[in-house]
């Protein structure tokens, strides 16, 4: 059996997944003060008259290290960079104890400027002064040769509780954001350590011994013990749990859309063939553009418990929520008022959501049902032009070989997937307003924890090899070897899929069921004067996001008793 | 994070699947360090500058500008569809406002490619520059127009199409003419006599440094540009007057480059030739992009830069300093050189042989223009290739007076076609493409 958790802004959901599909489902208020509490209160309750020998599995996407971020709750980390040639190092200050060191390596690896020992020797005096515990250290290009921020560790020795070395927390190019990424993963380290060892102590405590996982903001998970040193993919996973929770459920041969709406915001993404499209770079959190593997979503602030405002005889919607709907008890009108006006969904207090569209139909002279239908449309239409414009970011997204521009075919989703609380409400509406075909996922509530509970390990590897200075190198993966002149794309990307299945089985992926994808394969003959001297292979494979092998019965015994 | 001072548009198209040969300088490998530096400085996170995706060109845009032999499809390839069409987004992003300046970042170039094309000179086949400029001006009624060619060869290509063009303001800096590629671009070259002025080449002796080109620019660029009073200023920015580049003998920096676009302030870039794939592009790359943003490029150097290495000689200084002096004194007399020219003639011929370089092709021209005082004139260009096609191509331009269409649709007309194997008009000013043969 496998447990799926996703910790929401109000409320934390957990499913319980079997063979005969889904065996329980939960929710608990989110103390977002004390998620230790609620998490381990979701998976006792969820666990109840259960052995715990026979979970297999228990995935937890939390909030913990983005509220942390978000909120600026991080300790204060030590930086240093070795930049070299180009922008300013001092433009990607982090903090107080960010300091830049000579040191330079260019595009191909090679050193232009050794490092200084002396000065690293005494960044680290001063940062030791400082009662500094963590440490991240990045030097530019480093993902093409890592010696530079080794040399940096090396020095810093056993000083500090927990060094980041920028090479192994990403393998893209991109200097101002491996600076971001390694300095946040040294901000939540202690945090996400803490809590980790604290709910697995606490459940052993209990006698609930389950392997606990964490999902990432690609839709994939890694093992607990695996996330010690990346502790900042556990950031925003949230969204892609709703995404991995209707994977399931996507056409496997064109593209869909699938909209999470919820009580304050609507969360977008985009499945192509059942599979859901990565950012290209990395998430972006608060003002840090990060390399962290995401899924492309977008988040916009209209959802069922939005709050409803006449300005100047029009309509707006959000981006706020104050509280939950009228219906409800609660302070502002709201879309699911709107809804319940309408006769497109029941509940709460049918007279309260009256009033709270008459103060609407007033301010806009007109009748209540005119109201509701312009209100719940509005929202409607926003949500599907918002969705327009991601799908047209993404078509617009640049290319860099002939064939791809010219062979490049235009995303066109002619389905939505609508997940979230008030799904079944706002699909009537989206179903109306757009010529795409509208489904809601079954189990819409819970479909987050679902997704959290079958999503399977993902990972990434970037491999470089340059036949002229006889090297190949994977930094991310603690990997360089020696190559021969005669070394091809061939034996490069036969080099890359072993690193990947090494590192996804590392992480936990089951060995058996490995679904490996080469990203990018690129030769270049590197000719001087002219004469070949060599080739410059460039390789990116992936374990791309998806459901655990076997979960077709899973899903579909969800689907047979998804309408009662 | 990071913000533009200027909205700066970038269409970066390395054509990484695109090669003219396996070994040519104008391979695949060509732009791949400069993204490895362009990624890696993560100058594409920085509010402020936009990364574009690049449109194709139409064939109407290409034949807008250039009489291709024997038709389109012989002279393009889907790569210049695409790197004219970079040029031409980013002309559409500056135009509609999206950004005020854009780079077009793309290969392959095309300032070598004259009006008319039988195939590949100076590894260009079709002009991007002009097909750019040609389209802004019918779409958005662009009229003056400067082209700032800092390529170190002569822009032979683009001084051909617009040699007649009196609304196009076309400047080369290079390195001599005796001394290298095309072996044209000297400061007599001024212009057709309906455009007398409007062509200035500043040839520079081999070996002038950051020192001499942007007294150039400061000295004679500058002025001029400001006298000219154009509507939008565009740079073919060619990256091979760099220290290291190895076809090419000047010694330009990375930081040299960065100052010129800051002088320059185009409102659109190109690249143009540049073939020190690892030690300058990158650099030079990243310069320009950082200058066209206004930000700061105060810490961006070769890694073997050495100042003193490249400084220029006293004698590189005098020779740069007579040459500016020369050229402003042809700019300030170009009315005078313009009747001297003309003398008493109504047609004037211009007789030349042309060679393709890249592709081994040799063609005759015999040019007629009509001498005119109110537009540019109408043009005739009867042209053979040795060994294959004979074409003759009439041009009328865009603001074209009465008798010059006349004169124009009259030699059209009248053109026998069994003497041709294609005949061709341009008719810029009705907007009309047509050619006849005797076939049809």
């Amino acid at each position: 059996m496998i447990i799926g958790l996703d910790v929401g802004g109000t409320h934390t959901d957990v499913v319980l997944l079997g063979k005969e599909g889904l065996l329980r489902q939960i929710k608990v208020r989110t103390n977002s003060s004390d998620l230790f509490a609620t998490v381990l209160a979701g998976l006792e309750k969820i666990t109840e008259g259960i052995d715990p020998a026979r979970i297999s599995r228990a995935v937890l996407s939390t909030t913990l290290t983005t509220n942390r971020i978000v909120q600026g709750r991080i300790p204060e980390v030590g930086m240093i960079v070795s930049a070299g040639p180009g922008m300013d190092p001092e433009l990607f200050r982090t903090g107080e104890h960010y300091y830049t060191v000579i040191g330079a390596i260019d595009h191909r690896g090679r050193e232009i400027a050794p490092i200084d020992a002396g000065r690293v020797l005494k960044v680290a005096d001063s940062l030791k002064k400082n009662g500094i515990r963590y440490v991240g250290v990045v030097s530019k290009f480093s993902v093409r040769n890592p010696a530079h921020e080794v040399a940096i560790g090396d020095l810093l020795g056993d000083r500090f509780e927990k060094v980041f070395l920028g090479h192994r927390i990403a393998g893209k190019l991109n200097f101002p954001r491996r600076i971001a990424t390694t300095f946040l993963n040294a901000s939540v380290y202690p945090v996400h350590k803490d809590f980790f060892e604290a709910v697995v102590n606490s459940l052993a405590k209990k006698g609930l011994r389950m392997p606990i996982r964490i999902l990432k903001p690609d839709g994939g998970n890694m093992r607990f013990d695996a996330s010690i040193d990346h502790p900042a993919q556990t950031i925003l996973s949230g969204p892609a749990a709703s995404v991995m929770g209707s994977v399931a459920f996507a056409p496997k041969d064109e593209a869909c859309l699938v909209l999470d709406v919820g009580g304050t915001t609507t969360d977008m993404a985009v499945l192509v063939n059942g599979a859901p499209l990565l950012d290209p770079m990395g998430i972006s959190i608060g003002e840090h553009q990060t390399l962290i593997r995401s899924l492309a979503t977008v988040s916009i602030g209209v959802g069922g418990d939005s709050a409803v405002r006449v300005v100047d005889g029009k309509i707006h919607i959000g981006p706020d929520r104050l509280g939950m709907a009228m219906a409800y008890g609660g302070p502002v009108p709201t879309p699911t008022d709107a809804i319940f006006l309408l006769g497109i969904g029941h509940g709460g207090d049918p007279e309260k959501a009256r009033e709270a569209i008459q103060s609407v139909a007033e301010a806009l002279g007109t009748n209540l049902q005119d109201a509701a239908r312009r209100i719940f449309e509005q929202a409607c239409r926003t949500i599907l032009d918002e969705a327009g414009s991601m799908v047209d970011r993404i078509n617009a997204k640049p290319v860099y070989t002939v064939h791809e521009l010219w062979e490049g075919h235009r995303l066109q989703p002619r389905q939505i997937l609508v997940l979230g609380g008030p799904a079944p409400w706002f699909a009537k509406g989206l179903e109306r307003l757009s010529e795409s075909r509208v489904t809601v996922v079954p189990r819409w509530t819970v479909a987050n924890a679902i997704g959290a509970g079958l999503a399977r390990t993902t990972c990434e590897v970037t491999f470089f090899a340059d036949t002229e200075r006889k090297i190949a190198t994977a930094p991310e993966e603690n990997f360089t070897t020696v190559i021969p002149s005669t070394y091809t794309k061939e034996d490069a990307i036969n080099a890359t899929l072993d690193l990947l299945r090494r590192k996804a089985i590392g992480r936990g992926a089951n060995p058996e069921h490995l679904e490996l994808e080469v990203l990018e394969a690129m030769s270049f003959n590197m000719v001087r004067g002219f004469h070949t001297t060599g080739r410059n292979i460039r390789v990116t494979a992936q374990v791309k996001p998806g459901l655990i092998h076997g979960y077709d019965p899973i899903a579909e015994k969800i689907l047979d008793s998804s309408f009662p | 994070m990071l913000r533009a001072k200027n909205r700066t548009g970038l269409v970066f198209f390395p054509a990484f699947d695109w090669a003219i040969s396996p070994t040519h300088p104008e391979r695949e490998e060509r732009l791949l360090y400069t993204q490895d530096q362009v990624f890696e400085e993560g100058l594409l996170d920085i509010e402020g500058i936009i990364e574009y995706k690049p449109d194709l060109v139409t064939k109407k845009d290409v034949q807008r500008v250039h009489f291709c032999v024997p038709d389109l499809w012989a002279v393009m390839t889907e790569s210049h569809f695409i790197s004219a069409g970079g040029a031409k987004t980013i002309a559409m992003a500056v135009m509609d406002k999206q950004v005020e300046r854009g780079f077009a970042l793309v290969r392959p170039p095309g300032h070598h490619a004259n009006r008319v094309v039988h195939g590949a000179r100076g590894f260009c086949n079709v002009n991007i520059e002009a097909i750019m400029i040609e389209y802004i001006r019918k779409a958005y009624g662009v009229n003056r127009v400067a082209i700032v060619d800092t390529d170190c060869h002569h822009g032979d290509g683009t001084q051909d199409i617009y040699w007649h063009d009196p609304d196009t303001l076309f400047i080369s800096i290079h390195q001599d003419g005796r001394t290298l590629y095309p072996g044209s671009g000297f400061l007599s070259e001024l212009g057709g006599p309906n455009a007398v002025g409007s062509t200035i080449n500043i040839p520079l002796p081999p070996n002038t440094s950051g020192e001499g080109i942007l007294h150039a620019i400061r000295e004679v660029v500058l002025p001029i540009l400001k006298e000219f009073q154009p509507d939008i200023v565009v740079n073919s920015a060619g990256q091979d007057n760099h220290y290291s580049d190895p076809i090419t003998n000047m010694n330009f920096s990375a930081q040299g480059y960065a100052e010129l676009t800051t002088l320059l302030k185009p409102d659109i870039a190109v690249l143009e030739g540049g073939y020190a794939i690892e030690g300058a592009l990158p650099y030079v790359n990243a310069g320009i992009i950082l200058a066209m943003a206004g930000m700061d490029y105060s810490h961006l150097q070769e890694p073997d830069f050495d100042p003193v290495k490249i400084r220029q000689s006293a004698e590189v200084s005098r020779w740069v300093h007579k040459i500016c002096d020369k050229v402003l004194e042809n700019w300030h007399q170009r009315r005078h050189l313009a009747d001297v020219c003309r003398g008493d003639y109504q047609l004037m011929n211009r007789d030349r042989d042309i060679y393709y370089d890249t592709d081994n092709i040799h063609e005759h021209q015999q040019e007629t223009i009509r001498v005119c005082d109110s537009c540019g004139g109408a043009l005739r260009i009867d042209s053979a290739a040795r060994g294959m096609k004979h074409i003759l191509a009439v041009h009328i331009p865009r603001n074209v007076c009465e008798s010059c269409r006349k004169q124009g649709y009259l030699w059209y007309d009248s053109a026998d076609t069994t003497r041709y194997d294609k005949v061709y008009l341009q008719d810029r000013c009705g907007d009309v493409i047509t050619e006849k043969s005797q076939a049809n």
